[in-house]
């Protein structure tokens, strides 16, 4: 589907040079792949980490860097390809085999146990006992001592619920450092932490560094990445797409080629020059200052009948945040709404829907589709979620609805009593549009509507979109493809570290723009 | 024949008609329904009959588990209602008549509903988990029953009241018109509104329900409610059969067959799609279980055993685990599992 | 962060000594059972005459000796954040084999050794199938409760008399304390129990490993521990306790019937929630267990002292007791979750 662009690295392989040709690499994972049902996750993934570095690992939502990290800490088996750590090839049976061979992992939502001590935390599994019974004496002691190189003065035997998140990132370190292990993976172990304790925890990897441990850094911080990481793997749709040194590559680079270049011939979209707002139109929404702590610095956005406006950004720039912040999917805690000029305050979807606004989440499976339940029911959920249950839609009004979305969507089976779960991605996206299509929005948010969908239901899916602006409803729509976003919007808004960097008019605007505003290092800005 | 066999109804169906045959072997004369004076006898009504009290409590709990609930308090909930009704009857100046049956129904179905916006208050507003929100009505109920009845098995003499649980109606017993009647009500109402629909969606992906703007809070409380209703009917069909209400043991351990008849009905504990009519027929089973255990020499006690067997074997057959652990030999789905949890 | 405490090693051990064992989560609700306890005895000693003596104390033991094993076995389960319903019929089911095989003229020991062993290995059978095949506890746990009252019906309908010396002398040997006091043998091994129980719970990795799956099953797989083995082994504990409350419950009925202790897997949870453990798993102490069943214990003299209140308010005021505890809960873990 994807193919790798003429102008990003075509180095499927290391380079000389990358690495010093003497030092055996502690991982080396040649030709891995994983598949699901349905998907491939992985596909024939190389992948190498030497002893003493920093590793980041790059890539957009299903690029497939959660999956290759669980395939190197032991929980998913891999369907082909090998593992060697320090050297010897690695069957992994679970966590459990992965630490013994020296493999810990950082998750992003800590896992550790908050109900328990720190120390337990650190300790639990390889705690000192004496005569089968643990020594909770010797326990804390040790963990002090871990603690104490981490920089981290707090007690042993306090709760671990009790401290920060940060904290106990820094606690769950401590337990695979304690672990003495020779690769730790780090995912994204920077999301919840503000600059100190981002400095703090660098300033712990560094050490762990010239200790010889090999630490692979998952994050979507290109600042950070930038500031920590030697070498770099960057990888999209499943499949390696280049290995440099850090300091051999630009953030634009970087970008291109986690992005990727569209080279399939999607129809162009017959559309007219770029409509701009009539700024002395009451926009359909305006939100000034929204925001939510932790989520997504306060925003300013309006939205015009007629336009799509294009929110452009990387994984975890706050374009999902903003997203659900507008439905009221999470409540904002600063800023105020207004639609058509009154005040509202989205609570919740519910109240959303009843002024008019439709919202299709990125997570289709997990917070979209009603797998067991058919595609009429899927598409009429949301109309009758606003009837109320005792008022049922009538089977004629049903019956018309949804052979007319069927058509236009041309979803397939055109069965409308087919099961749900048993629709291709593309045909489950279209049931969802069409369950919003239904209700007739004033307002439509989309996020990443056209994510891990093939080709031809994409083209379907952007016509819809063009085609509804033209009608008259104002649609957000967010993507990870920046082609689409540009083939789509009249306004563009990037996000970057959860704030709005930039709005522009999509007048000419080429994707080169728009990665040099996401890419643009704001060392003034911050400094 | 696929087809017929992955139908839901398929096993349920099978089970019941196996346990019929079985008694029709030992018992020839098990199917015969006679008609004397004007009434259908035979060992076919009386399971029926028998069973009707918790065809009603299932059909509610198989709504509440649709929800991915439980409801635990249905058997305190049927005490309560017996006891209340049967109070009524005894303390009113009018202890015959049938206008004091009727108030004494209204008023009896009133406090259930009521009990029924408690627990589904718990439940969907404090949000607390429902085996848990239920448990303490389950444990107060019976309490409050006896306190209605002041420790008493309080027997009333009315006999409008005595006929929803023993009277007749064009030659059927009235308890089965009755529970057919709610059965029927209940199919009209899931299905004919969207209640049905709804009320799976929230028991499906509770996530996705809430941003397609559903109000699960709302349906969350109605199928609780729906249930007490549900409880409190059955308890007066079992006041009304004895003419007392007992409130130590009335309607005792109902809550657990009603959840094994929505189980075996082909209703999955962990919400979602439900089967009303999977329901009856496991209700319908459990009932022919009870009588057929006697019928061919085994003490009725051990009616238990049999009920183990028959949780351990449903069990069995809706864990993807078990299923996959006979089909092939592979911990594959184990740990892609435990990697997603 | 690495500022000020760091002066003086001592000095910052003695501080950590004092505000570093957390207690509010795990001790505070065991404090307010306690606290709960001795207001009922306060009050009941203004009410009644002599309800506050030493003797009536120590009764609540004697009475519920069973309870209190139960309720330890219990414990271990709500810990993981699991529910055992079986317990109540895995008592009668013990009651019935120990009178049935001493009837038959097995030696004490014998009898003792069949039902724990039966006991045991029902609890196991159903962790086995809770972990393996992922069924919910609550139905695999419900198959277990109607699996061993079909088994009492199995053995007798009738109820059998123990009429082995052994017991009878074991249910009549009291101890006696110093001021004309006295407990039955029952309460000292109920005692060991929760003394055990705290020690494997406190003291071992398996007894931690119970906590951390309560926290978060997930994370306990992903920490590399022995999940498996502690989620089946806390329903073989909680089946082994099961059946030793039914032998304790045997000495206090001298007989086995399949009536026996029905419902008493409602009196074991309430229990246990009443003493302070999550009902989600992860937080609780045993001794709060045991002081839940003293709870419900003091609710029963307390009735019984009063002639005026029926039994009823028994059921009802655990239900409230109930209420107000998991309430409690639920904001309790609302706050931690936020």
């Amino acid at each position: 589907m994807t193919h790798m662009s003429a102008d990003a690295h075509p180095s499927s392989g290391p380079r000389p040079g990358d690495a010093p040709s003497d030092i055996e690499p502690v991982v080396e994972m040649t030709g891995i792949t994983i598949t699901f049902p349905g998907v491939t996750a992985l596909d024939d993934v190389s992948f190498r980490m030497f002893p003493g570095e920093v590793h980041a690992l790059m890539g957009e939502n299903g690029a497939g860097k959660s999956t290759l990290i669980k395939a190197l800490t032991g929980v998913y088996t891999i369907d082909a390809g090998t593992i060697r750590v320090g050297g010897t090839e690695q069957q992994f049976a679970g966590t459990a085999t992965a630490q013994a061979a020296g493999v810990s992992t950082v998750y992003q939502e800590v896992n550790l146990c908050t109900n328990l001590s720190v120390a337990e935390n650190m300790m639990l599994g390889r705690e000192p006992r004496r005569l089968g019974r643990i020594d909770h004496r010797r326990m804390n002691r040790r963990t002090r001592e871990v603690l104490a190189r981490l920089g981290l003065d707090i007690a042993p035997r306090s709760r671990l619920g009790d401290h920060p998140i940060a904290v106990q990132q820094l606690v769950a370190i401590g337990r695979a450092v304690d672990i003495e292990a020779r690769v730790l993976v780090l995912d994204e172990p920077t999301a919840s932490l503000d600059s100190e304790e981002v400095d703090k925890l660098f300033e712990v990897v560094r050490s762990l560094r010239s200790q010889g441990v090999a630490i692979l850094f998952v994050s979507h911080f290109l600042d950070q990445v930038f500031a920590i990481s030697d070498r770099m793997t960057v990888l999209r749709n499943g499949r390696l797409v280049g290995e440099h040194l850090t300091r051999d590559v630009t953030r634009l680079e970087l970008v291109e080629e986690m992005l990727g270049r569209e080279l399939e011939v999607l129809e162009r979209l017959d559309r007219e020059p770029s409509r701009q707002p009539d700024e002395r139109r009451t926009p359909v929404l305006r939100a000034v200052g929204l925001g939510r702590k932790g989520a997504l610095a306060p925003v300013d956005l309006d939205v015009y009948d007629g336009e799509v406006i294009g929110i452009a950004g990387l994984l975890g720039s706050g374009r999902t945040e903003l997203a659900r912040l507008l439905f009221g999917a999470d409540a904002s805690d600063s800023g105020t709404v207004e639609l058509r000029g009154r005040r509202v305050h989205l609570r919740s979807p519910r109240k959303a829907v009843d002024q008019r606004i439709g919202f299709s989440s990125e997570n289709r499976r997990s917070e979209g589709v009603i797998g067991d339940l058919t595609v009429a029911e899927n598409m009429l959920l949301g109309l009758q979620a606003a009837r109320g249950w005792l008022r049922p839609v009538p089977p004629r009004t049903r019956d018309q609805l949804v052979t007319k979305y069927v058509e236009a969507l041309d979803i397939r089976p055109a069965n409308p009593d087919a099961l749900m779960r048993n629709l291709s991605g593309g045909n489950q996206q279209k049931v969802l549009l069409a369950r919003w299509l239904i209700m007739q929005p004033d307002l439509l948010i989309l996020d990443e509507p056209t994510r891990g969908i093939d080709v031809g239901a994409k083209a379907q899916i952007q016509q819809v979109v063009d085609d509804l602006a033209r009608d008259g409803m104002g649609v957000v729509f967010i993507s990870a493809e920046l082609e689409e976003v540009l083939r789509l919007s009249d306004r563009l808004v990037v996000m970057r570290d959860r704030h709005k960097v930039d709005e522009i008019p999509n007048v000419q605007t080429t994707t080169a723009d728009l990665m040099a505003i996401i890419a643009r290092d704001e060392e003034v800005a911050r400094a | 024949m696929r087809d017929l066999t992955r139908h839901r109804l398929f096993w349920p169906v099978l089970a019941l008609v196996l346990l019929l045959a079985v008694n029709a072997i030992a018992t020839p004369t098990f199917l015969q329904v006679r008609m004397q004076d004007g009434h259908l006898y035979g060992s076919l009504v009386d399971i029926a009959r028998n069973g009707a009290p918790v065809l009603l409590v299932a059909l509610g709990m198989t709504l509440v588990i649709a929800t991915r609930g439980i409801d635990l308090s249905v058997g305190a909930i049927a005490a309560i209602a017996g006891a209340v009704a049967c109070v009524h009857i005894a303390g009113s100046p009018d202890p015959a008549s049938a206008g004091t049956a009727i108030t004494a129904i209204t008023l009896a179905l009133a406090v259930c509903i009521l009990l029924g916006l408690w627990n589904g208050f718990l439940v969907s507003v404090l949000g607390i988990q429902p085996i848990i929100a239920t448990l303490v009505l389950m444990t107060a109920g019976r309490g409050l029953a006896m306190l209605v009845t002041g420790g008493q098995i309080t027997t009333v003499n009315n006999a409008f009241f005595k006929a929803l649980g023993a009277g007749y109606f064009l030659t059927l017993p009235i308890a089965i018109l009755v529970s057919l009647a709610v059965l029927a009500i209940t199919g009209l109402i899931t299905r004919r509104t969207a209640l049905g629909m709804l009320v799976e969606a929230v028991g499906i992906n509770p996530e996705a329900s809430r941003l397609a703007g559903v109000r699960s809070r709302t349906i969350i409380w109605t199928v609780y409610v729906f249930s007490a209703f549900c409880a409190g009917l059955a308890g007066l069909m079992i006041a009304a059969n004895t003419s007392a209400a007992d409130a130590n043991n009335a309607g005792l351990w109902i809550e657990l067959d009603a959840i094994l008849a929505v189980v075996i009905g082909g209703t999955s504990l962990a919400g979602g799609r439900f089967s009303l009519m999977g329901t009856l027929v496991a209700a319908l089973f459990i009932q022919t279980l009870s009588t057929t255990i006697p019928t061919i020499g085994i003490p009725s006690e051990t009616n238990y055993l049999f009920k183990a067997v028959v949780v351990i074997a449903v069990c069995l057959l809706q864990s993807p685990k078990a299923r996959a652990a006979v089909w092939r030999r592979s911990n594959r789905s184990s740990l892609v599992k435990a990697g997603r949890a | 962060m690495t500022t000020a405490t760091a002066s003086d090693v001592s000095g910052r051990s003695f501080v950590d000594r004092l505000k570093g064992y957390s207690p509010p989560s795990q001790v505070l609700p065991v404090l307010a059972t306690f606290a709960l306890l001795v207001g009922m005895f306060g009050v009941g000693s203004i009410r009644y005459e002599g309800f506050a003596s030493p003797q009536v104390v120590l009764n609540l033991f004697v009475d519920n000796a069973f309870l209190i094993v139960l309720a330890v076995g219990m414990t271990f389960v709500i810990l993981t954040g699991g529910i055992d319903l079986s317990v109540g019929s895995v008592v009668a089911l013990s009651t019935m084999i120990a009178a049935s095989t001493l009837r038959a003229g097995w030696p004490p020991t014998m009898a003792v050794l069949a039902v724990l062993v039966t006991g045991t290995t029902l609890g196991l059978a159903m962790g086995l199938v809770i972990h393996y095949f992922e069924v919910q506890p609550f139905i695999a746990t419900l198959a277990g409760m109607f699996l061993a009252r079909g088994l009492c019906y199995l053995i007798s309908v009738e109820s059998i008399p123990i009429k082995d010396e052994t017991f009878q002398s074991l249910s009549a040997a009291s101890i006696t304390l110093p001021g004309e006091l006295y407990v039955t043998p029952t309460v000292l091994i109920s005692l060991l129990v929760v003394a055990i129980a705290a020690w494997v719970l406190h003291m071992t990795r398996f007894g931690r490993t119970v906590y951390a799956v309560g926290g978060s099953e997930s994370s306990a797989m992903l920490m590399g521990l022995a999940v498996a083995r502690v989620k089946v082994g806390v329903y073989a504990i909680s089946g082994f306790c099961s059946s030793l409350g039914g032998l304790l419950f045997a000495l206090y009925m001298l007989s086995g019937y399949s009536l026996h202790a029905v419902g008493m897997e409602l009196d074991a949870i309430a229990a246990v929630v009443i003493g302070g453990t999550l009902l989600t798993g992860g937080y609780g102490l045993v001794i709060g267990s045991l002081l839940g069943v003293l709870v419900l214990g003091t609710i029963q003299t307390f009735i019984s002292f009063d002639g005026t209140l029926s039994s009823w308010w028994t059921k009802i005021s655990i239900g409230v007791l109930l209420l107000v505890f998991v309430v409690l809960q639920r904001f309790f873990t609302r706050r931690e979750v936020s």
